[in-house]
């Protein structure tokens, strides 16, 4: 796989505080990548240090194969950080033209990108005027005019309404769908479940996880079960190795499995030993609780 | 090159304010100028004609337009500090960088830009200087036409020093008001220097010596008043108001060596930050 961007032992430390601590990982051309992490985990100082606005403490990067200076690759990257950041005394094209020169890009790709993101009807407006989802929308336009190897997004839907969040997704997805690379900082777990195929997990400036979405956490699922007869199911729950963890909440148990177990399987078994069950479902953990339990194990 | 300058310019000539101010400290001085050569009558009880007075002519107006056409760097200097107090109140200078713009081409863009405006102040003073002169001047044989145009140099050098000098506070502030408010504290601290030379001398002509090394005193220093030299050639006679007026080739290397250390620190400083 080409890689993209190569992170090793990156260290960056903001006087006592580390907000980034010895971190290391890689990117690829073609997945989407998730940087997940609480508020103040590092992901922004990340994303900052490998865009060139914030000096390193230690620790090294590089973009694609190490032959490119950041400067150069910067101008293959597309990427915007937490606020839409442009000129308000200027319309959408003007901001964009100046991008364009920045880039070293044709000014004729400013409709093309204005279009994609729903903003052509826009253009000759002043970027003041806009909206905070459209200033958004106009961002990803910008960090689009290269036709970047990658997009990187640092908390894109921050403070939109639903609206606007949905629009946002709608587009990664496209972007995504061509095959552009992209990585996504948020905290916001579904929204990193929905969109990426890989993800890296931080806190507090650590690296707890980094891998694909799918494989965060061993898991084999767990059921939630219902039945008139709970205090025998939860004996026989306790007695059987098949099962590790077990939670109660009134009616509902939670039983979290050790090794694979099909819900038809659990259900003849039960029926097998006369236990009648009113109420079945296989699940896996979603990202969310992966992401709680992988946070709430390292603090142990 | 032309990249960072067109860069800059977009920005500037976008913004409202930064345009009107541009064009004030263009057309300002050139109109008081063109007002001043110009014949003005007083409800008929008398006229002024400052063409008069001799100061129109070869080769003092080199020195007396430059030297008040200077006052007028105060609007561009308003330019300058908001060029880069809006880049940082805007978070444009973080983003500009994330696009590919180096930390050098970004302090480059804004000289290049401070280079520029000098260099089209220089000429249109210079024009409108020669033409006045032209009609006004006794004297209008080439040799005297040209001489001590070396005021044009010095006045181009002083715009390019004292907007370097901006640029650095702006970038140090961050804040527009607070870099004009830091030109001020500067003014100040170069005369406590001055006393303390003098205390510590017991001289003033060695303090104002020791001043004259300064950022703003050897930028003022650069271009003499006038005033006194318009008085000697009203009276030759008294030869004790004589003082050297003429443009030295040292006076320039010390404002131009100001103007590359402001450079230098701003860009420094903007390496050194994290945004």
């Amino acid at each position: 796989m080409e890689p993209i961007l190569t992170i090793n032992n990156l260290t960056k430390k903001f006087g006592y505080l580390t907000a980034v601590k010895d971190l290391s990982f890689t990117i690829n051309k073609g997945n989407v990548y998730g940087i997940l992490g609480p508020n103040g985990s590092g992901k922004s100082t990340t994303l900052g240090i490998v865009l060139n606005v914030v000096n390193k403490t230690s620790g090294d990067f590089h973009w694609f194969d190490g032959n490119t200076t950041t400067h150069d690759a910067l101008k293959q990257v597309g990427a915007i950080i937490e606020r839409p950041n442009f000129y308000p005394y200027m319309t959408a094209a003007e901001n964009l033209k100046l991008v364009c020169r920045i880039k070293g890009v044709d000014h004729s790709k400013i409709d093309e990108k204005l279009d994609v993101v729903g903003l052509l009807d826009r253009k000759n407006h002043k970027f003041k005027t806009y909206s905070l989802g459209m200033k958004q929308r106009l961002a990803i336009a910008s960090a689009l005019l290269n036709d970047p190897e990658i997009l990187i997004l640092d908390e894109p839907t921050n403070g939109l309404d639903p609206q606007g969040i949905h629009q946002i997704r709608q587009i990664i997805k496209e972007i995504a769908a061509d095959g552009t690379t992209i990585l996504l900082a948020s905290h916001l777990l579904d929204e990193v479940e929905k969109v990426c195929s890989h993800v890296v997990v931080l806190r507090k400036g650590e690296k707890l996880y980094s891998g694909r979405v799918d494989e965060m956490i061993s898991s084999h699922g767990f059921f939630e079960l219902k039945t008139d007869k709970h205090n025998e199911l939860l004996k026989l729950l306790e007695a059987d190795t098949n099962f590790g963890k077990i939670k109660i909440e009134e009616e509902l148990i939670t039983a979290f499995l050790n090794q694979p177990m099909s819900a038809s399987d659990f259900n003849k078994m039960m029926f097998n030993k006369g236990i009648i069950l009113s109420h079945l479902v296989k699940r896996k953990e979603s990202l969310e609780e992966q992401f709680l339990q992988l946070t709430d194990n390292q603090q142990n | 090159m032309l990249r960072l300058v067109k860069l800059e310019l977009q920005k500037l000539w976008l913004n409202k304010v930064s345009r009107i101010l541009i064009f004030v400290s263009f057309i300002l001085p050139f109109t008081v100028l063109v007002l001043s050569s110009i014949k003005i009558n007083f409800f008929g009880f008398f006229t002024l004609e400052l063409g008069e007075l001799g100061i129109f002519n070869f080769p003092i107006i080199w020195h007396i337009t430059t030297f008040f056409a200077s006052y007028f760097k105060f609007f561009f200097a308003i330019v300058v500090v908001s060029m880069i107090g809006n880049e940082y109140s805007n978070k444009t200078l973080k983003q500009n960088l994330i696009d590919g713009l180096s930390k050098k081409e970004f302090i480059l863009s804004k000289f290049y830009t401070i280079v520029f405006f000098s260099i089209c102040a220089t000429l249109l003073i210079g024009l409108a200087s020669f033409f006045i002169g032209l009609y006004y001047s006794s004297y209008t044989e080439v040799s005297i036409i040209f001489r001590e145009v070396e005021f044009l140099l010095a006045y181009f050098v002083k715009l390019v020093g004292f907007f370097s000098l901006c640029l650095f506070f702006g970038m140090l502030l961050k804040r527009s008001a607070f870099a004009l408010g830091f030109l001020f504290v500067l003014y100040i601290f170069e005369w406590l220097i001055f006393w303390g030379a003098y205390e510590a001398l017991g001289s003033g002509d060695l303090a104002f010596k020791v001043k004259n090394y300064l950022p703003l005193e050897s930028m003022y220093k650069l271009i003499d008043q006038p005033i006194q030299r318009i008085v000697m050639t009203k009276f030759p006679e008294k030869t004790d108001i004589a003082y050297d007026y003429a443009v030295h080739w040292y006076e320039i290397v010390i404002v131009l060596g100001w103007s590359a250390l402001f450079i230098f620190l701003s860009y420094r400083l903007l390496k050194k930050r994290d945004l």
